[in-house]
């Protein structure tokens, strides 16, 4: 943990000797920047009903946010700045109301303008979708009571609650702002459809090949954007990627590129190439399907995370795989984190393997699950997906237990998901914004968080959450945080936290403007981008 | 006019040497000294084949734990063939890989090729509509290239060994009855199964004792060039990521992935898996074509 944290700590150190000179360098205007979304396509346009980032990289230069995280400075959980607002407003009624004043003179790229109906509009259909639109992110706003438009320029959100949360989930990058008539008239428009008012206006859409946009002239924030347009080119293998960024067919892929590959780029491409380092709001969990046996029994569950030697295994893994940080479920940078200390406390990440897996071997026998043989579902994608699940059947046969795998390409994953067609899910929980509180919702039942999919109930649990959610003290709430994080990950072993990511973004050292956060759903409407060339 | 009767070693000579029983050595030993082509592949075959029957004891390691001590090494004493990313041996799992190869080769070529045949004797003996409309079938089925085929079934059924195996199964059964059917054809108008028509024999015994001991050599050549294709397909498949899955070893498993990411600074991790697929398809095609040598009569002697 201490070389993670040195590493931590090296690589803040060089991203803040390094800012000094990307400040002083003079932006230069033009240019098409070309770069790589790591997918086969954008499974809709719609930044409201998708988790992915395939639609993130392809539709976040076209739309505009409420407010955002800071772009100028992205790897801040906390620094939030407008983006169609005026300022950023103080809190009114104990925390309850908050009123903002939007910018004047905003235009759509159909020359419409930007109103406060259209922020409503766009809000109501996260918060309050209309039956038979998808909203996954919907419980992220539970505290929002209604949200007003008193006058064209004024946005008023009223809370059930006052809680520290509500603005971290308003800075959420995929609440684009939709025009309200194009949502009247099919609150499913924008899933097939584009049309915005950020930075780039649309060009034109190649079937699952790219997504091209033109610099939007009378984008709100002057100056802005430097480049002329983008190409954004859809290939789902890594080599291909790869192979594009070296002989600089393209600048780069936002997601993240693993260790070898960096280095491989880095040798062959020397100071042409620029790599970027940061810790990632996004880590491999493991869920057992309750309903199916013999994962209805805790100690199976607890079994299973028992046998993962994280601390031997992940330093190793982190060479090879987009992974570095052994960490429980809150990101590991926030206040709210366990320390390594209180991660001792929990199974899986007891300091003593071997204690660990004789527990776990003992757990099995009582529960009459020796040897016992399942099948493991995971995404067909090797970073770090196809390197996790390799390693953990590995250490679960440590304990005796016979594992095969089973990868589906994205949709059929989600699916079997959607379904619970699994004995044991590897997913993945990618979160945008660090705001722990709505973060961990993941681990709540189906009931509360529609997208988990392990089939349980759980009323204690789902208590414990609204008490941390609603408590304004940070230290009780940290307790309580431990005690939801114990109850999870342990006690119920309801999910199996395996270890966070790492993220690596190497691109052509032409481009620049662009700083790497800890989501590869952040700070990617390239307003700020340029092309030193 | 006297005709003498020969003399009993007027007739042994008489005898063509050919046409003497022989044990099977001897049919073997004949066989390898006038194909020795056909000998350079059926020992590679042999190599690999006993390779993956022997896994368990051949193998020097477990080819699924990983050995984080030893990532990316390149062959060494310790590790003949190096190691992956996650440290496994190559060696073992390209040993291991064999095993996975075989099963499925020979599975899907037997299982495909057997079908086929039936198909084909049958189609080809009782002819009329059944023919018409088994061939038309058989047509469509065909009309598909083999890869592409085998991902429409893994498609529709997932991935995993055994649908892999169905997947390869599929497509190769049309072509073998196709072949079967051509030469069956030929001999369903020959005298000795209208006699046994005559005689009243009935549809399963004529096709099975009178007209299959016809169509073997084709049969055998074809169910050859079968395992081969199937081992190919079967890596296509894992190396798309649609046959068998991770920690499973097979060789085309083994050039995806971890071998694309590391083939510049760990070339090992795709050398060898692709030479294990080389040599076996290669052993196996030089084997079928002196097969086919050996038992087509016109090109026997040439």
């Amino acid at each position: 943990m201490k070389a993670v944290l040195r590493a931590g700590t090296a690589v803040i150190a060089i991203m803040l000797a390094a800012a000094p000179a990307i400040a002083a360098e003079t932006p230069k205007r033009g240019g098409t920047l070309t770069y790589m979304i790591p997918a086969d396509s954008s499974p809709s346009f719609d930044g409201h009903r998708e988790g992915t980032f395939a639609t993130v990289h392809a539709t976040a230069p076209f739309y505009s946010v409420l407010i955002r995280v800071d772009p100028e400075n992205p790897s801040s959980t906390t620094d939030f700045v407008c983006d169609v607002c005026t300022e950023l407003p103080k809190p009114t009624n104990e925390g309850r109301t908050y009123t903002f004043k939007l910018r004047d003179g905003i235009k759509y790229h159909d020359g419409s303008p930007l109103t406060s109906a259209d922020v409503k509009a766009s809000w109501e259909h996260i918060i309050f979708p209309p039956a038979g639109v998808l909203s996954p992110r919907q419980s992220y706003y539970l505290m929002v009571d209604r949200i007003e438009a008193p006058d064209p320029t004024t946005v008023v959100f009223r809370l059930k609650f006052a809680t520290s949360a509500f603005l971290p989930a308003l800075a959420d990058p995929r609440t684009y702002l939709y025009q309200k008539a194009n949502l009247d008239k099919d609150p499913r428009w924008y899933e097939k459809n584009i049309l915005g008012s950020g930075p780039f206006k649309f060009v034109s859409y190649e079937t699952g090949q790219a997504v091209n946009g033109v610099r939007n002239p009378d984008y709100y924030h002057k100056g802005l954007p430097y480049l002329d347009g983008f190409r954004a080119i859809y290939a789902e293998k890594q080599v291909t990627r790869i192979d594009a960024i070296r002989a600089d067919r393209a600048a780069t892929e936002f997601r993240g590129i693993p260790p070898a590959s960096r280095d491989e780029l880095k040798a062959a491409l020397g100071d042409k190439l620029t790599v970027q380092l940061s810790d990632w709001n996004c880590g491999s969990f493991v869920e057992p399907n309750h309903k199916r046996k013999p994962f209805d029994d805790p100690r199976v569950r607890r079994a299973l995370t028992l046998a993962i030697d994280r601390w031997g295994g992940v330093p190793p893994l982190s060479k090879v795989a987009d992974v570095h940080t052994v960490g429980g479920i809150v990101f590991p940078g926030s206040p709210l984190a366990a320390t390594k200390e209180e991660l001792h406390k929990i199974a899986g990440f007891w300091p003593d393997i071997e204690k660990s897996r004789a527990e776990a071997r003992r757990l099995l026998k009582e529960a009459g699950a020796e040897g016992l043989s399942f099948e493991l579902v995971n995404r067909a994608v090797d970073q770090p997906y196809k390197y996790v699940g390799t390693w953990l059947i590995d250490e679960w046969s440590k304990v005796g237990l016979k594992v095969k795998m089973r990868t589906l390409s994205t949709g059929p994953w989600l699916a079997a998901a959607r379904a619970s067609d699994f004995e044991v899910f590897l997913g993945a929980n990618c979160q945008a914004v660090t705001n722990p509180l709505m973060d961990i919702q993941r681990y709540l039942p189906g009931s509360v968080y529609a997208a988990n999919y392990a089939q349980f109930e759980d009323p204690k649990q789902v208590a414990l959450y609204d008490k941390m959610l609603h408590e304004t003290d940070f230290t009780r709430q940290r307790a309580l945080m431990r005690e939801f994080e114990k109850h999870v990950i342990d006690t119920e072993t309801h999910a199996l936290w395996i270890v966070w990511w790492y993220r690596g973004i190497a691109h052509q050292s032409y481009m620049k403007g662009w700083k790497i956060s800890s989501s590869h759903f952040l700070n990617q409407d390239l307003a700020r981008v340029w092309l030193d060339k | 006019m006297t005709i003498a009767a020969p003399s009993p070693s007027g007739i042994a000579a008489l005898v063509d040497d050919n046409l003497a029983p022989r044990g099977i050595f001897a049919v073997i030993f004949s066989f390898l000294r006038r194909q020795p082509v056909g000998a350079i592949g059926i020992t590679l075959v042999l190599i690999f084949g006993l390779a993956g029957v022997f896994a368990n004891w051949l193998a020097p390691y477990n080819p699924t734990s990983n050995d984080f001590s030893a990532m990316t090494e390149a062959p060494s004493w310790a590790h003949w063939l190096g190691t992956d990313q996650l440290g496994r041996d190559l060696f073992s799992r390209i040993l291991f890989g064999a095993r996975t190869a075989f099963i499925v080769g020979l599975t899907a070529a037997f299982v495909g090729g057997v079908t086929g045949l039936v198909l084909g004797v049958g189609s080809a003996y009782f002819g009329g509509p059944v023919d018409l409309w088994l061939q038309r079938v058989l047509d469509i089925v065909m009309a598909f290239p083999l890869i592409i085929m085998a991902l429409v079934v893994v498609s529709i059924f997932g991935t995993g060994l055994q649908n892999v195996i169905l997947a390869i199964t599929i497509p190769l059964i049309p072509r073998c009855a196709r072949v079967v059917r051509s030469s069956a054809l030929a001999i369903r108008e020959v005298p000795y199964v209208d006699a046994a028509r005559a005689l009243g024999f009935g549809h399963i015994r004529i096709i099975l004792r009178h007209m299959v001991p016809n169509v073997m050599g084709p049969f055998l050549v074809i169910i050859t060039a079968f395992v081969g294709q199937a081992i190919l397909a079967e890596a296509a498949l894992s190396y798309l990521g649609l046959g068998v899955q991770e920690p499973v070893p097979a060789w085309g498993l083994m050039l995806q992935g971890g071998a694309e990411e590391y083939a510049t600074t760990a070339p090992w991790i795709a050398v060898f898996p692709g030479l294990a697929i080389m040599l076996t398809v290669f052993g196996i095609n030089l084997f079928g074509d002196s097969l086919r040598d050996e038992l087509d009569p016109k090109l026997r002697d040439r």
